[in-house]
């Protein structure tokens, strides 16, 4: 099969998802299934959370949406071409500086090197680091980090936003400015976001879609819609109650493994 | 959207101003000025130690003068190889080919180095010969390079050169052994492929190891050169140090065998100290990988 002609097959319908995923499987050599005949439709401008227990395959997912590995049966489809994706470390390159990292995902789009500055200039402010583009890696704190490797995937200039885990390694409080960012951010930029979470109430703090994954073999469980306007906090009643309601399946999902007791 | 703007925009805004200012540290420590001068004295201390106890030796009579010169005689001596010329011109002779020599083994070395780091075959054939070749002290190599070339700069070159080329092809093979999968990775989701993938990920992120290799590979053609200098000597070649200490020994001159010995240390100090350690300081600072002081 070839990608060149989905995307350009996917492009003339503008009405198909920006993610399209088909009864993939994956395993990794000769071992245990990871993934089972998962299907999902990541519609353009959703913001989806992907929601499992550790080790289900989120990942392993999210590789594969990435490009970065192939399925062993089933499609991954993209259309809007090669999405962005951020690590759970934000994976920023140490020997550039904060606005070299950004200006570097351009310059690899071939982006011309006066349009680049300006660009890169452009995102660090639209994550609030205007003032922090000469700075080097290890002068930044975990948020900023993160922030700076979300301007890289933002001049990725993709339509789809890939997320593994961002935040997962960052204290509670600045976690939470990040969410709040992340929303503002994705809505000024339009973006299709498929983030994947192990916290149940951070799925239900950002996402419209909360999808949770069952583990070993993954396989699509429940899907829940979050219908709670943005801004929402963290620790309001609406996302507790929720969240509450989806803990409970999925303890139900992770006692299924522990047999008889 | 406009509920964001304005008012909670601001809240955040400033919010996260507070938060970055909390958790950004800013490095302090003793100036470097100080640094350098704290560093610089205990040596000092312990070289005048030493000179006391060489003087003591040479007023106790231990060995006679022939064998054991006073380290005034040394130091007269010095000043008149490094006045009449002789000192600085085998010095300058010596430093020209031990820098050329370790340019050749950086023209043959990197490339080796990232051969057997990217390629399997080569890795596991040439791989372990490469590393062992570090640990055979270069002067080995004398005999056959003498035999093979003849006395002649050939001879000299080839001893260096297998001397420096496995250091600095190691370092290549471990720098790039040490970069994180993870940055691969990355190149790869940012449309890094190739070419483009070595220069702007592979290659910055094995910079570390690849100049500690440098570093190493310096010593290494330094050392190797005094060894074939020392042994291939013939008044057609320019006189270096490794030809002054020769002909101290056989004018059994104790004295000038000390001066050639000084000015191997000195040039062998003063390129790693002036040039070697800047860079490698330089490379470190800027990754944040230099201990921070508390
Ligand atoms: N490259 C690989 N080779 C072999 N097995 C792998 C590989 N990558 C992942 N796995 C296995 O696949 C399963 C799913 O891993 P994955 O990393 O996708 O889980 P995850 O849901 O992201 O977990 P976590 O929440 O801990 O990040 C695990 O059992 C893991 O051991
Ligand atoms: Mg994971």
């Amino acid at each position: 099969m070839t990608l060149l002609q989905q995307h350009a097959e996917a492009a003339r319908t503008p009405s198909g998802p920006a993610v399209r995923i088909s009864s993939v499987t994956k395993r990794f050599g000769a071992g245990p299934l990871v993934l089972d005949d998962v299907s999902l439709d990541v519609a353009p401008g959703e913001f989806v959370c992907l929601l499992g227990a550790s080790g289900c395959g989120k990942s392993t997912l999210l590789n594969l949406v990435a490009d970065l590995d192939q399925p062993t049966s089933g499609t991954v489809e993209v259309p809007g071409g090669r999405p962005a994706l951020m690590f759970q470390e934000p994976a920023l390159f140490p020997w550039l500086t904060a606005a070299q990292n950004v200006e570097l995902a351009l310059r690899l789009k071939g982006v011309a090197k006066k349009e680049r500055r300006e660009r890169a200039g452009q995102l660090l402010e639209l994550v609030r680091l205007k003032d922090a583009g000469g700075k080097r890696v290890h002068e930044l704190s975990g948020g900023m980090r993160q922030r700076v490797a979300m301007a890289r995937a933002l001049a990725q200039d993709s339509h789809v936003l890939l997320m593994d885990e961002p935040f997962a390694a960052l204290d509670a409080i600045t976690r939470d400015v990040l969410h709040e960012e992340l929303v503002r951010i994705r809505e000024s930029q339009s973006l299709t976001v498929l983030f994947v979470t192990h916290n149940v109430r951070e799925a239900v703090r950002l996402g419209e879609r909360v999808v949770l994954l069952s583990s070993r073999p993954g396989r699509v469980a429940k899907e829940y819609a979050v219908d709670i306007e943005q801004p929402r906090r963290i620790e309001s009643p609406d996302v507790a109650r929720l969240s509450v309601e989806i803990t409970e399946d999925l303890r139900n999902e992770i006692r299924r493994h522990g047999g008889q007791s | 959207m406009s509920v964001f703007t304005t008012k909670r925009d601001e809240d955040l805004a400033s919010l996260e101003a507070g938060l970055d200012a909390l958790e950004s540290h800013v490095e302090t420590g003793p100036s470097r000025g100080r640094k350098l001068l704290g560093a610089a004295w205990p040596p000092l201390v312990a070289l005048a130690l030493l000179l006391l106890a060489w003087e003591l030796a040479y007023r106790a009579g231990l060995k006679p003068t022939y064998a054991l010169p006073s380290p005034a005689d040394v130091g007269l001596k010095l000043w008149e190889q490094l006045r009449d010329g002789t000192l600085p011109s085998a010095m300058g002779t010596s430093l020209s080919r031990g820098g050329l020599g370790f340019l050749l083994a950086l023209a043959i070395g990197t490339p080796l180095g990232l051969l057997i780091a990217r390629v399997r075959p080569v890795r596991l054939g040439i791989g372990p010969i490469v590393s062992g070749l570090q640990s055979l002290p270069s002067v080995a190599w004398v005999p056959a390079s003498i035999i093979f070339f003849g006395i002649g700069d050939a001879a000299i070159y080839a001893v260096v050169l297998l001397g420096a080329v496995p250091s600095i092809a190691n370092g290549m093979v471990s720098g790039i052994d040490q970069v994180p999968p993870l940055y691969s990775r990355v190149g790869q989701v940012l449309g890094a492929r190739g070419l483009s993938a070595a220069r702007y990920v592979l290659l910055p992120a094995a910079l570390p190891g690849y100049v500690g290799g440098l570093r190493q590979g310096w010593a290494f053609s330094w050392r190797s050169l005094m060894a074939a200098e020392l042994i291939v000597n013939s008044p057609e070649l320019g006189q270096g140090l490794g030809q002054l200490l020769d002909q101290g020994r056989f004018l059994s001159d104790m004295s000038l065998v000390f001066a050639g010995i000084l000015g191997i240390f000195a040039v062998g100090i003063a390129v790693e100290l002036l040039f070697f350690a800047p860079i490698e300081r330089r490379v470190l600072r800027r990754r944040g990988l230099t201990g921070v002081r508390h």
